[in-house]
C-alpha cells in the first residue's frame, strides 16, 4: 500500500464512466432502477447493482451482524454427551484447542477469518455508515475504506456454519450431539452476510462528500 | 460487442480500491488522488507472482492430501483420517450428501482452482482469443469458491475441540490439515494476483 503523500497523482476522468474491472472496458454511468444490474457487455461482469437498501438500512444490517456475532461467540455452538458427560465447545474453544495441539497455523488461520477480520470489518463499517447517513465521510474515511478492501475476501464466516454442520453429523457417528444456540446465532450471521455480499460499500466514495476540515 | 473502447486505449485507469476514473500518468508510482493506493493499468508482474503462487500452493497440496488431517483414538483404536479416508467415512457411515459437499469442497474446489488458473496464465500469455468471455467467468468462479475449500479445516477444528474425554476418545490435529489450510490461503492469494484484463490483452486485439 503506497502511503497517500507519495507518489504521482495523475488528474481525475469526468465522474461519469464506469471501468469494468475485468476487462478494463469503458462505459458510460447510467442511473439504475430498482433491482437493475448493469452488466458488461463484453465479459459478463456486474459494473454496478441498484440496492433497495439505504444506508440507515446497512448501518442496521451491520448492528444486527454484531449483536449476532457476540451471540455466536458467547453461546457453545455445539454440545456432545457420553457416558452421561456433556462437553461443549465455542469458536475459542476450537482455537485456543488447535494452538495446543499442535496445529498453530490452523489457530492462526481460523482466529483471523473467523473472529478478528469480521470484527474488523464490522467495526468499520459501522464506523464509516454512521457518518454516512448524513452524506459525511467519517475521520480517517480513506484509510478505513481501503482497509475495508483489504480484509474484504479474507472473512470465512459462511464455511465456518457449514463446517459447524459437517462436524456435528461427524461426531454423530460416535457421540450424542446436540447444536447449541450458538450455531443459530451463526446461521443468522449467514444470513446477514448473504444479504449483504451484494452491496459494493465502495459507493459510499460517491454517496459521501469531503467535508471540509 | 465490436467498438467497446477499452480504459487503457483511451488513456484512463480506473482505481481498484475505490473505482475512480483516472487519467493515466503511465507512472510505477501512480497514486490514487482520491484514496492513496496504488494505481495500475495492469497488476504488476501478474504472470510471474500468480505462477509462482500456483507452483506453491501446489507443493503444500501434495502433503495435505497424502498425510493425514485428523486422529481419532476411541478406547485405544487409533484411526488416522486422510481428507479423502473422511469424506469415504462419511459417505459410509454419516449422510452422503454431507460427504459430497466435503467432496466437492476440499478436492473438487482446490482441484478446479490449479487447472484453472494454469489454464487462463497459459491461455493470456500466449494471447490467445478463444473463449474470451467463458474464461472471465471461469475467473470470477475461481475467485467465488475459493475460500469454500476451508471447511474441511474448520471440521478437524471443531472436532479436535469437542472430543476431549482424555484417554477414552480423543481427536487430534495432524499435519495434513495444516498443509491444507496453507494450500487454500496461498491459492486465494494467487487468484488475487492474476490480473483478469489480461484475458482481454491478446496479441493483435481489434474486435
Amino acid at each position: 500500500m503506497t502511503m497517500p503523500s507519495q507518489g504521482i497523482k495523475p488528474a481525475i476522468a469526468p465522474p461519469t464512466l464506469w471501468i469494468c474491472e475485468h476487462c478494463d472496458t469503458v462505459y458510460r454511468r447510467r442511473k439504475l432502477g430498482r433491482g437493475e444490474v448493469a452488466r458488461c457487455a463484453r465479459c459478463d461482469a456486474i459494473l454496478a447493482r441498484h440496492h433497495g437498501l439505504s444506508i440507515s438500512g446497512m448501518l442496521a444490517l451491520v448492528i444486527t451482524a454484531m449483536i449476532a456475532f457476540v451471540q455466536a461467540n458467547v453461546w457453545p455452538i455445539v454440545t456432545l454427551g457420553l457416558n452421561g458427560q456433556l462437553i461443549s465447545t465455542t469458536l475459542w474453544g476450537c482455537i485456543v484447542m488447535m494452538w495446543n495441539e499442535h496445529a498453530q497455523v490452523v489457530a492462526v488461520i481460523a482466529s483471523l477469518t473467523l473472529f478478528f477480520f469480521p470484527i474488523i470489518k464490522m467495526s468499520l463499517l459501522f464506523w464509516v455508515l454512521l457518518y454516512a447517513r448524513k452524506r459525511r465521510r467519517a475521520p480517517g474515511f480513506r484509510q478505513v475504506m481501503v482497509l475495508l478492501y483489504r480484509v474484504g475476501p479474507w472473512t470465512m464466516t459462511e464455511v465456518f456454519v457449514l463446517g459447524a454442520l459437517v462436524a456435528v453429523v461427524k461426531a454423530h457417528m460416535y457421540f450424542d450431539v446436540a447444536p447449541n444456540a450458538g450455531i443459530f446465532a451463526y446461521g443468522v450471521l449467514m444470513l446477514i452476510i448473504t444479504a449483504f455480499s451484494s452491496i459494493d460499500v465502495r459507493r459510499l466514495w460517491d454517496l459521501t462528500e469531503e467535508t471540509p476540515a | 460487442m465490436s467498438q467497446l473502447p477499452r480504459a487503457s486505449d483511451l488513456g484512463l485507469v480506473g482505481c481498484h480500491v475505490c473505482r475512480l476514473v483516472c487519467r493515466d500518468v503511465k507512472s510505477e508510482d501512480a497514486t490514487c488522488p482520491r484514496c492513496g493506493s496504488a494505481l495500475h493499468r495492469r497488476k504488476a508482474n501478474s504472470y510471474a507472482r500468480t505462477w509462482a503462487l500456483l507452483i506453491a500452493a501446489f507443493f503444500f497440496y501434495v502433503p495435505a492430501n497424502l498425510l493425514p488431517i485428523m486422529r481419532t483414538v476411541s478406547l485405544g483404536d487409533v484411526d488416522d483420517n486422510t481428507i479423502m479416508s473422511g469424506i469415504i467415512e462419511l459417505w459410509v457411515k454419516g449422510s452422503p450428501d454431507l460427504a459430497v459437499i466435503v467432496f466437492t469442497a476440499s478436492i473438487i474446489v482446490p482441484m478446479l482452482k490449479f487447472v484453472a488458473l494454469a489454464l487462463l496464465l497459459v491461455s493470456s500469455q500466449q494471447g490467445s482469443r478463444w473463449g474470451l468471455r467463458q474464461r472471465s467467468k471461469l475467473y470470477r468462479l475461481v475467485e467465488f469458491i475459493g475460500y469454500w475449500s476451508m471447511l474441511d479445516v474448520f471440521v478437524v477444528a471443531l472436532l479436535t475441540a469437542l472430543v476431549q474425554f482424555g484417554f477414552f476418545s480423543q481427536v487430534e490435529p495432524l499435519p495434513g490439515v495444516v498443509f491444507f489450510g496453507l494450500t487454500v490461503v496461498i491459492t486465494m492469494i494467487a487468484s488475487m494476483t492474476f490480473d483478469p484484463r489480461l484475458i482481454w490483452d491478446g496479441r493483435d486485439f481489434d474486435d
